[in-house]
Order: C-alpha cells, then sequence, then structure tokens
C-alpha cells in the first residue's frame, strides 16, 4: 500500500499529463493501425542503411520543436512570459546561415562550422535584443519579441535578398537528413545532444536554481544577491541558440530557406509544447523534459491526424481541440480535484480493506 | 507600426510631388511617360521578386520612363499608394493589387484625371471600363498544361500524390482544378489531395507519412516548386527513386532556376511556368506597338519536361538565381 | 453585556494529506464580544477560521448560526449567514474609490446610482467614525484606514459575526487604537467579533474572551480577565515559561567593546535619508521608531537593496563600495528582508533549494552546491533551526510562517554572516519560535556575529539588544544604551529626540 502510494504520490508530477498524452496517443494508434510504429530498415537514395516509419517521422519531425521548447523553457520560468519571434528568428538564423555558404567557395566542414557559428551569433544578438527589451525596459515578453516577429521574416528576406535560395552538399543534406552510417536522423541526433548540453549546463552551474528563484519571485531573488536582470538576458540568448540551431536543421532538411515559410507558426506550438510539459506559463520552476515530451505529443498528434488523411487544413482544429483537453486537464484547478477525488477514493478503499480484515 | 509606415509613406510621396512638380516646371516638354507602379513586395516569393526586376528593368529611363513604384502587402495601403500616384499626376497607373475588392473610387478617380489604368498579375474586381487592359496568368490554364503533359506520358496507372497550395489562392484553384477533373473522371487515382499551405517541410511530412502507410504511388504534382523539393527529400529519406528514370514522376510549379536545374538533372520531371514577366505586354501597349482585342490578356505560359530543358531555357525563364 | 449565543462550532474535524489539522475543536462566540482566537503558527487557527469562512470544509462536526444549523460550502455561503471576514492583507481595490469599494460586487441591479451610493457610504463611515470620505480613492488612504474601510463594507453588508484575522499587524500604534475603538463600537452593537493576532498586549486590551488551540486541538476557552498573559502564553505553546522568563532576566547586557565591523558615513539610498551608523563585532543593536520612520529603509540601504546614492562604508576599517546586495554579501552581510512573502522566501522552490540559495549566489553561478551535500546543508539546520516540514523538499510555500523565517533564517546562518541584518523576524509568528529567534540572536552574539534586529515589538528588542538606534521621520534621533533602555526611555526618544544628519 504504501510503495504504491509513493508511487503515485510521483506519478502525479508534473510529467504526468504529457506522459498520459503520449501513452494514450500510442494506444489509440495501434488500436487504429497495429503496425503504425513498425519501424523498417531500407536505403535511402544515397546508399545508406536508416531506418523509416512513424515513429521515425514523429521523433524526426519534432525536432525543430523540441529544441525551441527547450530554450522557450528556460525564457518562461525566468521572465513569465514567452517570446513569440523563435520562427521569425529562426529564419534569420537560417538565411545567415545560408548567405554564408552560398558565398563561401566551397562548401566543407570549416564552412559549415563557420556558417553555423555566424547564425548562432546572429540569433543570440536578436535574443539578446528580445532580452534587453523584456530584462531592463521591463517590457511584457509578447510584446517585446512582436517586434521581431513582425520584422523578423522581412529582415530573413533582406539577408539573401532572394525569396528561396538553395544550398546543396552533402554534408548539409546530412545534418538534415542521415550521416552515411548511422541509421538515426541527424535532427534527432542533435536533439539528444541539445538535451544533454542543457542537462550538463544544468548540472555545472546553478542555473536552473537561479532561474527558477527569479521567476518565482524576482524581488526576493534580487535580495539574495542574484542579478535578475542577467538571468533574463540569459535566458534568452540561450534561447537565440536553440533558435540558430532549429533554423540550422529546418534549412538543411531540405537545402533551402524559404522565409516566409521557414518554422510558420512554431512559436504557438512551441508554447504549447511548454504548457503541455507542466510548465507554469507564469515562470518558476521548470522541467525541460516536460517540455520536450510536450513537442513528441504535439509530433504525434500532427502524424496520427496525417496518416488518417485528415485534411491538412482541419488538422489545426483537431489539434486545437486534443490541446484544450490536455491543457485544461493539466490546470490547477483540475488537477486539485482530481487529487481530491483520488484522496476520496484511497480513504473508502482503506476502511473496506479494513473491514475487509475483520 | 502601421501608422508610422503610412505615415513615411505620405511624407516619400508629399516629396517625390514636390520634386517633380519643381522637375515639370523647369523640364517643359519632357517626353518621358510616368508610370506608378503598385505592387506587392519582392519579399512576397520568388515569383513578386521576379516580377519587381522585370518591371524596373522594362520601364527603365533608358526606355523612356520615369518610373515610380509602391509595395505593399495591404490593400488599404495600396489604395493610399494609387492615391499618392494620381494626385502626383501620372499618366500610367499599373496594379498588382493585395485584394480584389475597394478599388472601384480609386480607379474612377483616376479616369477622371485622364490617367490610364493596366491591372497586372491579378485581377480587380471592377466594371472593364476602368482599365485599359488586364494582363495576367491563366492559372487553370497552368494546371490543364500540366496535366495533359502527365496523360502524355503514358503511364499504366496513375497514383498521384497532391500537395496543395494554400487553400484558396488563385495559383491553388487554378492548378487544382484540372487534376480534380482527372480524378472524378477515374483516370487517375487520388492517393492524398492535402494541403502544405506552401510549406516545403510541410510537404515533406505529407509524403513521408504516406510512404509510411505503405500506400503506392507513382506521381508527386506540388503546386510549387518547394513543395516539390520537401516531397523529394522524403522520398530521397526512404530510398525511392524519382525523376527522368526513377519510379515516382515528381512535377512542380513556377519555374525557380534551382527547380529547372534539377529537372536538367533529371531529378524532377516537369515545372510549369508562371510568368511573372508582364512588364513588356504592357509598355508595347502604352507605346502602341501592339494592340489587344480584349481586355483580359493572357501571359503566354509554358511547361518544361525534363527530357527537352536545355540550359538557355533556364537562363531565360528560370526564376532567382 | 452577555448576549445570546450567536455561532458555535462543534467538533470540527478537518484532515489534510496526512495531517489532522483540527481533531474535535469546538468554538463558541456570543453576540457583543470579542473573542480572541489564540495558538502559535500551524495550531489550526487559520484552518478553522477558513472552515467558518468556507474557503475549506469541514471533514466532520457541524456548525450553528443562531441556534440553526448552517452549511457553509463557499465564502458567498458564510456571508448570507452573516460572516464576514476582514483579512491581514487589504482584498480591496486601491484604484477604486471608498464608496465603490463598500458596494462593488453587492448590486443586484445593472444600474448604479452613484449619489445614493455615495450618501449611503458617507452615513456609514460617519456612524463608524471612519476618517475616510466616499469620492475618495482608496489607495489614497493609510492602510488602516484602508481596513476600516473593509470593516464598514462587512458591517453594512448586516454581518453579525466579524472575523479579522491579523488586522493591525502593518498597523502603527495610533491606527491600532483608531481600529479598536471601531471594534468597540461594533461590538456595543452587538456583533460578535472573531479576533486573530499574534500581539499578546492587544488581546488584553480589547478582548473579552480567549479560546486556545494547540496542534488542532482545543486547550480551552478562558474569560481574559481570569486569565494572566504569563498563563495564556504557556498555554499556546504548552509548556512551561522557564526559558521566557531566564531570557528576560538577561537584563544587563554589557555594550561589547570589540573592534568596529561596519562603519557608514552620510550613507543614503533612494529611500533613506542620510545617517551615520557602526556596529562592533558581536554587538546586537536594534534600530527602532514608528512604522515610516524609516528603519527599515535605513538597513536596505546598509545592505544594498535600494540603489545607494552616497555615503562611505567601511568594512574593518577599510573602505568598500556596497551598491547591490551581492556585494553587502561578499563582505559578510546578511539580510533577512522585512516581508517575509514578498523579499523572503522562493514561494514554489523546496526548503532545500530555499536554505541553500544564498550561499549558491555567493559561491556564484559556476560552482553549483552538489545534490548531496545541498541536502545535507538543508539536514543539518532544519534540526538546528527545528524547522517543521515534512521533508526537504516541500515547497517552502506550504509551511506556516515561523517555519518559512526560520528556512530564510537557515539561508542566511549557511552563509556564515559576519553581521546579519534582521528586519522584523519575529512578525506574525509564533510566541515560541519567537523565543527561539531571540535566542538565537544572543547565541549568534557571542560566536562573534554582529546582528542588527528589527522589530514592532520595543519589548522584544530591549531584551535583545544592547544600543538602540531611534529614528522618527527618517532621521536618527537618538542612540540608547545600558541604563536608558527602557520603554520609557525609548518613547521619550521617538518623541523628543534630536535629528542627525540635518542640514539646514
Amino acid at each position: 500500500m504504501k510503495t504504491n502510494k509513493k508511487l503515485f504520490a510521483g506519478g502525479l508530477g508534473q510529467l504526468t499529463i504529457p506522459v498520459i498524452a503520449i501513452v494514450l496517443l500510442v494506444i489509440f494508434n495501434l488500436i487504429r493501425d497495429p503496425g503504425f510504429f513498425g519501424i523498417a530498415v531500407m536505403h535511402n537514395n544515397d546508399g545508406n542503411i536508416v531506418l523509416t516509419g512513424n515513429l521515425i517521422s514523429i521523433i524526426n519531425g519534432a525536432s525543430e520543436l523540441a529544441v525551441l521548447a527547450m530554450g522557450m523553457t528556460l525564457v518562461t520560468a525566468a521572465c513569465g512570459g514567452q517570446d513569440i519571434s523563435v520562427g521569425a528568428a529562426a529564419a534569420i538564423a537560417g538565411s545567415v546561415l545560408v548567405k554564408v555558404l552560398k558565398s563561401a567557395s566551397a562548401i566543407n566542414g570549416g564552412t559549415v562550422i563557420l556558417a553555423f557559428c555566424s547564425a548562432c551569433i546572429v540569433a543570440m544578438i536578436f535574443g539578446a535584443f528580445n532580452g534587453v527589451l523584456v530584462a531592463v525596459f521591463k517590457i511584457q515578453p509578447m510584446i517585446a519579441t512582436l517586434i521581431l516577429y513582425t520584422c523578423g521574416r522581412s529582415i530573413a528576406y533582406w539577408i539573401n535578398g532572394g525569396a528561396t535560395p538553395t544550398v546543396s552538399s552533402p554534408i548539409i543534406n546530412a545534418i538534415g537528413s542521415f550521416i552515411p552510417g548511422i541509421p538515426i536522423p541527424t535532427p534527432v541526433l542533435i536533439v539528444a545532444l541539445m538535451a544533454i548540453l542543457f542537462k550538463l549546463l544544468f548540472h555545472f552551474t546553478s542555473l536552473e536554481l537561479f532561474t527558477q528563484s527569479v521567476g518565482v519571485n524576482g524581488s526576493a531573488a534580487r535580495l539574495n544577491g542574484i542579478n535578475s536582470t542577467f538571468i533574463k538576458l540569459l535566458s534568452f540568448i540561450i534561447l537565440g541558440v536553440c533558435v540558430s540551431v532549429a533554423g540550422t536543421i529546418g534549412v538543411s532538411r531540405l537545402g533551402l530557406i524559404n522565409h516566409e515559410t521557414l518554422l510558420l507558426d512554431v512559436e504557438m506550438d512551441t508554447i504549447l509544447a511548454v504548457a503541455i510539459g507542466g510548465n507554469n506559463l507564469g515562470g518558476g520552476k521548470f522541467k525541460i523534459s516536460g517540455s520536450i515530451i510536450g513537442a513528441y505529443v504535439i509530433q504525434m498528434l500532427t502524424i496520427t491526424l496525417y496518416a488518417m488523411k485528415v485534411s491538412s487544413t482541419d488538422v489545426k482544429a483537431y489539434k486545437a481541440i486534443v490541446i484544450i483537453l490536455l491543457v485544461v486537464i493539466g490546470s490547477p484547478v483540475v488537477k486539485q480535484r482530481f487529487g481530491k477525488l483520488v484522496e476520496k477514493l484511497m480513504s473508502n478503499k482503506k476502511t473496506v480493506s479494513v473491514k475487509g480484515a475483520e | 507600426m502601421k501608422k508610422l509606415r503610412a505615415l513615411v509613406i505620405a511624407g516619400v510621396l508629399a516629396l517625390s510631388c514636390v520634386v517633380t512638380a519643381c522637375g515639370a516646371a523647369g523640364g517643359g516638354g519632357s517626353k518621358t511617360i510616368k508610370v506608378g507602379v503598385v505592387n506587392n513586395p519582392p519579399s512576397e516569393s520568388g515569383y513578386r521578386e521576379a516580377n519587381v526586376k522585370d518591371m524596373e528593368s522594362v520601364f527603365s529611363a533608358e526606355n523612356g520612363y520615369d518610373l515610380k513604384t509602391s509595395y505593399s502587402l495591404k490593400n488599404d495601403e495600396q489604395l493610399q499608394a494609387a492615391q499618392g500616384f494620381i494626385t502626383e499626376g501620372v499618366d500610367y497607373l499599373l496594379i498588382s493589387a493585395a485584394e480584389t475588392t475597394g478599388w472601384d473610387e480609386v480607379l474612377k478617380k483616376a479616369k477622371e484625371a485622364g490617367i490610364k489604368v493596366y491591372l497586372f498579375d491579378r485581377m480587380i474586381d471592377v466594371d472593364e471600363s476602368l482599365y485599359e487592359a488586364a494582363v495576367v496568368s491563366d492559372m487553370a490554364k497552368e494546371g490543364e498544361t500540366a496535366v495533359n503533359w502527365l496523360l502524355d506520358q503514358k503511364l499504366d496507372v496513375y497514383n498521384v500524390i497532391h500537395i496543395q497550395g494554400a487553400m484558396g489562392s488563385d495559383a491553388q484553384i487554378g492548378r487544382t482544378g484540372a487534376l480534380d477533373a482527372q480524378f472524378a473522371a477515374g483516370t487517375m487515382n487520388k492517393v492524398v489531395q492535402q494541403t502544405a499551405t506552401w510549406d516545403e517541410a510541410e510537404a515533406k511530412k505529407i509524403v513521408e507519412s504516406v510512404i509510411n502507410s505503405g500506400e503506392d504511388f507513382n506521381v508527386i504534382y506540388a503546386e510549387n516548386d518547394g513543395m516539390a523539393k520537401g516531397a523529394v527529400a522524403a522520398l530521397d529519406e526512404a530510398g525511392i527513386t524519382h525523376g527522368v528514370d526513377g519510379k515516382v514522376i515528381v512535377m512542380g510549379f513556377d519555374c525557380n532556376k534551382w527547380a529547372l536545374r534539377e529537372l536538367l538533372a533529371g531529378n524532377w520531371n516537369y515545372d510549369g511556368q508562371c510568368s511573372p514577366f508582364q512588364a513588356k505586354i504592357i509598355s508595347d501597349l502604352i507605346k502602341g506597338n501592339t494592340t489587344s482585342s480584349t481586355k483580359k490578356i493572357i501571359n503566354e505560359e509554358k511547361g518544361f519536361d525534363a527530357k527537352t530543358l536545355t540550359q538557355s531555357d533556364i537562363d531565360t525563364y528560370g526564376l532567382g538565381e | 453585556m452577555q448576549e445570546a449565543t450567536l455561532l458555535q462550532m462543534r467538533h470540527i474535524d478537518k484532515r489534510f494529506p496526512g495531517v489532522l489539522a483540527l481533531n474535535n475543536v469546538d468554538f463558541t462566540l456570543r453576540g457583543g464580544e470579542i473573542h480572541a482566537l489564540m495558538g502559535e503558527n500551524g495550531a489550526g487557527k487559520s484552518t478553522l477560521i477558513k472552515i467558518l469562512t468556507g474557503v475549506y470544509q469541514m471533514d466532520g462536526g457541524e456548525i450553528l448560526v443562531e441556534g440553526e444549523q448552517a452549511t457553509i460550502r463557499s465564502p458567498q455561503d458564510a456571508q448570507n449567514h452573516g460572516i464576514s471576514t476582514v483579512y491581514q492583507e487589504i482584498t480591496l481595490c486601491p484604484n477604486l474609490t471608498v464608496g465603490e469599494n463598500m458596494f462593488i460586487g453587492r448590486e443586484n441591479s445593472p444600474w448604479i446610482k452613484h449619489k445614493e451610493r455615495e450618501e449611503r457610504a458617507d452615513e456609514i463611515l460617519g456612524q463608524l467614525g471612519i476618517p475616510a470620505r466616499s469620492t475618495q480613492q482608496l489607495g489614497s488612504c493609510s492602510l488602516a484606514v484602508q481596513q476600516m474601510v473593509a470593516i464598514a463594507r462587512a458591517v453594512d453588508m448586516n454581518c453579525k459575526v466579524l472575523i479579522l484575522d491579523e488586522p493591525t499587524s502593518s498597523l502603527d500604534d495610533k491606527e491600532v487604537n483608531m481600529l479598536f475603538s471601531l471594534m468597540k463600537d461594533l461590538k456595543s452593537k452587538g456583533v460578535g467579533i472573531i479576533f486573530v493576532t499574534h500581539f499578546l498586549e492587544q488581546v488584553y486590551e480589547v478582548s473579552d474572551r480567549i479560546t486556545v488551540l494547540r496542534n488542532g486541538e482545543l486547550v480551552g476557552e478562558y474569560l481574559t480577565s481570569e486569565l494572566p498573559q504569563v498563563e495564556l502564553v504557556a498555554k499556546m505553546i504548552g509548556k512551561e515559561l522557564d526559558e521566557l522568563s531566564a531570557l528576560s532576566e538577561v537584563d544587563e547586557k554589557k555594550s561589547v567593546q570589540g573592534e568596529v565591523f561596519y562603519e557608514a558615513r552620510d550613507l543614503s539610498s533612494s529611500d533613506a535619508m542620510p545617517f551615520d551608523f557602526t556596529i562592533r563585532k558581536g554587538e546586537v543593536n536594534g534600530f527602532t521608531g514608528l512604522l515610516g520612520s524609516g528603519r527599515s529603509e535605513s538597513v536596505r540601504a546598509i545592505f544594498g537593496a535600494d540603489k545607494v546614492t552616497g555615503g562611505k562604508v567601511k568594512i574593518k576599517g577599510e573602505e568598500v563600495k556596497i551598491t547591490h546586495p551581492i556585494d553587502a554579501m561578499k563582505h559578510g552581510i546578511g539580510y533577512l528582508a522585512e516581508d517575509r512573502k514578498r523579499d523572503g522566501i522562493i514561494a514554489d522552490l523546496s526548503v532545500r533549494e530555499n536554505i541553500i540559495l544564498a550561499l549558491q549566489v555567493m559561491n556564484g553561478m559556476f560552482k553549483p552546491i552538489s545534490r548531496s551535500e545541498s541536502e545535507a546543508f538543508a539536514d543539518e539546520y532544519i534540526k538546528v533551526l527545528n524547522i517543521k516540514t515534512a521533508s526537504r523538499e516541500t515547497p517552502v510555500g506550504s509551511l506556516s510562517g515561523g517555519n518559512q523565517q526560520k528556512v530564510i533564517l537557515a539561508r542566511w546562518l549557511l552563509t556564515h554572516p559576519d553581521y546579519l541584518i534582521l528586519d522584523e523576524p519575529t512578525r506574525g509568528i509564533d510566541v515560541g519560535t519567537k523565543l527561539e529567534i531571540q535566542k538565537l540572536v544572543l547565541k549568534l552574539a557571542e560566536d562573534g556575529v554582529s546582528v542588527t534586529f528589527i522589530s514592532s515589538e520595543v519589548e522584544e528588542m530591549l531584551r535583545t539588544c544592547s544600543r538602540l538606534i531611534v529614528m522618527r521621520d527618517r532621521h536618527i534621533v537618538g542612540e540608547l544604551k545600558g541604563q536608558d533602555l527602557t520603554q520609557a526611555k525609548v518613547m521619550k526618544t521617538i518623541a523628543g529626540g534630536e535629528k542627525q544628519n540635518e542640514n539646514e
């Protein structure tokens, strides 16, 4: 009984809702099509052995979202608000990447690294721009980032001066799809790498504690010597890094940057991933893992709907319904009610079992 | 933001008024033709970028024109700009409108002021008498050309993945129509018909989900080049061959240079043109080099086959770089 | 004066997960009496009040209002039964007028009759002798008047039972007296008042009867006149008062002659006027003065909590610059802020995280305290300070006020400060914990830590401090030590001391 209760108490934590959502989606798909999650091994057109299947499509397709959700979680926790310019900023980062690659005489490992670093620096600068507006000028995050949201894609256009510049190179292809000899899509590996980097960041610095302190009670954090302006600014700069990684994945998938459509509407999905992950959108305590799972929930939902041949114009509506359900179920009000219900059931069970013993 | 932009436009217009007024007073009987172009901004698409460049090169000073341009995605800002050109006293007003409605008043004013109006690329819902001519693409014809080419391939069976553009756009409606007719007639099978709203990554996801479902297909009909590229990326990852000697026929639209190069390499099979080159036709009409019996002039558009495409076609018709 | 029973709560039980918060508690309120509800933090006072006001539902027992069974499931139900509450924190809207605040949410008609409402509001305010006009913006009134408006609102809703939850904790003496005369006035009109407070003197000043709770159980109900103060405290903390008397006997505190640890000259901040201040190693001093006298602002300036605008600061004789809290911390200064909820606890974070926070900040971003180390620190201080928490991972916000305060104390003790500033560490916490904190302060001083101790209870400061700095109108007006450390002398200085650092 005791262990049971403990398990339950642990399960009622932040990750319950996203994990239940994933499990339900998996069960739903297995009933609909038992072979839905089958993974096939085959040769792709470059002659590499690769894994394919819906499961691979889901975790691969969610990569940009997952990376952005990690950074967004940090911004949400520190600032109690969200950055709605991540899609536009990713378009800028992607454009910078393409610009540098195109201006190089030959695309090799060095130029790709240089291009990524340039994209990263530019994205961090734009992140810092948002961060300064939020942390120094105390503008509401959504309002502050609205500026870049509005003009970001135009800036992305100016960088290359063309609508859909393309780059083709085996290296870019390897980043966007498969590295020869590795059957797992590279974006999935990048997500794993980013998750590990965050883990290390939290392990080797006290950023997590400071960010949560600033988010929960900024005034108290300040009086404990934490520079909350710096923490907020830092969260936006780290999000900038995530934005450049997401932009790079997005560009590399097709070897093309379309400033109008690259990661279009991703900001809303990102915020949702953070919310589904059980993080408080008002700031404070957070779990990066929750947001990553949230990203996969959203992507699994999309792929499921596609597999059901739901028209992609309707997909958004279905997604909205499921997401509303998830967010409502995850709300404190419902959680509290549910907790009370469980408590009642448990105490009933107890009396029954006691009676039974007699 | 919007206000600011309107203010800047107004300011620029006021300034240019003064400048032109001086010019008119000083110059006397100069013979340049003043043309005001109201267009969408070049950042809208590769198509628009080529369109804007085309306008600038044809209505150049060397050709005897004085070109003034205004770019906006918003109808009300376009209306203001047109109003500005009328006040300024241009000779010709060229319009590619953001929306089809709301233009009556402005065009009537233009007519009163003796300014001749040409529409390009997009039609407007006004009486024909309010403009001289409209040079437009016939998207439905583009679709027909493409579908006819596909029928000419004489495949045993047509299993088509149809990736649509943003629903309700002219291009989507036109390019979908011809294919829908084939689906209805039963000559072709619809494996899936989904809109990717011009988004390359979305197109890739759509094709990926078909591949994962194990359904058979041998044609991808994507309503623009970007989405075709996304679809091909999905094929490549799943090891499905495509192009001239491949299993799957790949079709795109717009004729971006990079897309035509894919054709030339045999990776794709067909690319349908959507010509952004209306300036020459309008210029010829203005200068009286040609005349037209109808007000609606359809811009001649081609479809390119990978087997017959040449490098010079790419140089001539390809958009972008 | 005794009237019929107004409210009866019988055999009330309330369970929270893992805790029995109330166990078979009875409470009786008669019309026309002021009934103090006393107990340490965690005794069950607020749970009882919340059941009465419909915030919580009881698990067992019954409530009778005027002899009739009453079901109270929501604050609205409570109001319908004539039970109104005025909380410690003002829950009115400061940007509306006094009149609007009195009627907001109560009008059934969609049409608001401004004139009528204003007249009615002014009438009630006049009757109760509250110095406010109905058209005045609420935020422009003093806290006491705001509180009185909240009471007036309750009174106008025909309340029979008025609950005042810590109404005096943010008021100064004059304001408290105003509030008390209002309470007495209401009492004479037959209203039954439940008065929850930590100030013992106030209980004896106004209340007729006292009910004491301890650990969720009823200790007893007493007539105030028959229960000596010492006995009340004994009943509340459940042990004999040896410790208390022992502490108060440490009267002859010698002034410390150690080296000067901290010295400020003409220190000023955006909120504090220039002042001079010195503290020696191992010395306990205090800042006293009425609310708004600038005592908190001055210590905040020492810590760099507000924007420092001028002055010279020396630590151990060396000139230093302290403009941000982190500077002060690096020089061994700790600061427990006046407003625990706003400036102290990080409510959602665990006890462990709250305890290590300041030390972690001093260590810097790149030297995180390992999990096992932080657990050891937390366990150590939970034990040393006797913090009552379910576990070290419990969110600190769910602890009682006194225990939250101990967590913050632990946070600063962990940094091993040379100089600890405690601004109202004992506000709103129970007698037992107050004593523990006072003892702790004296012990720290013995170990050579300098402490600045601020409390609104002068007696508490006289008991702990060897030197008192008296402030008035944002200036230091006197410094008392040795023989002068008496309540009378403090009062006299507050009233008539000469101002320091005032330029003509």
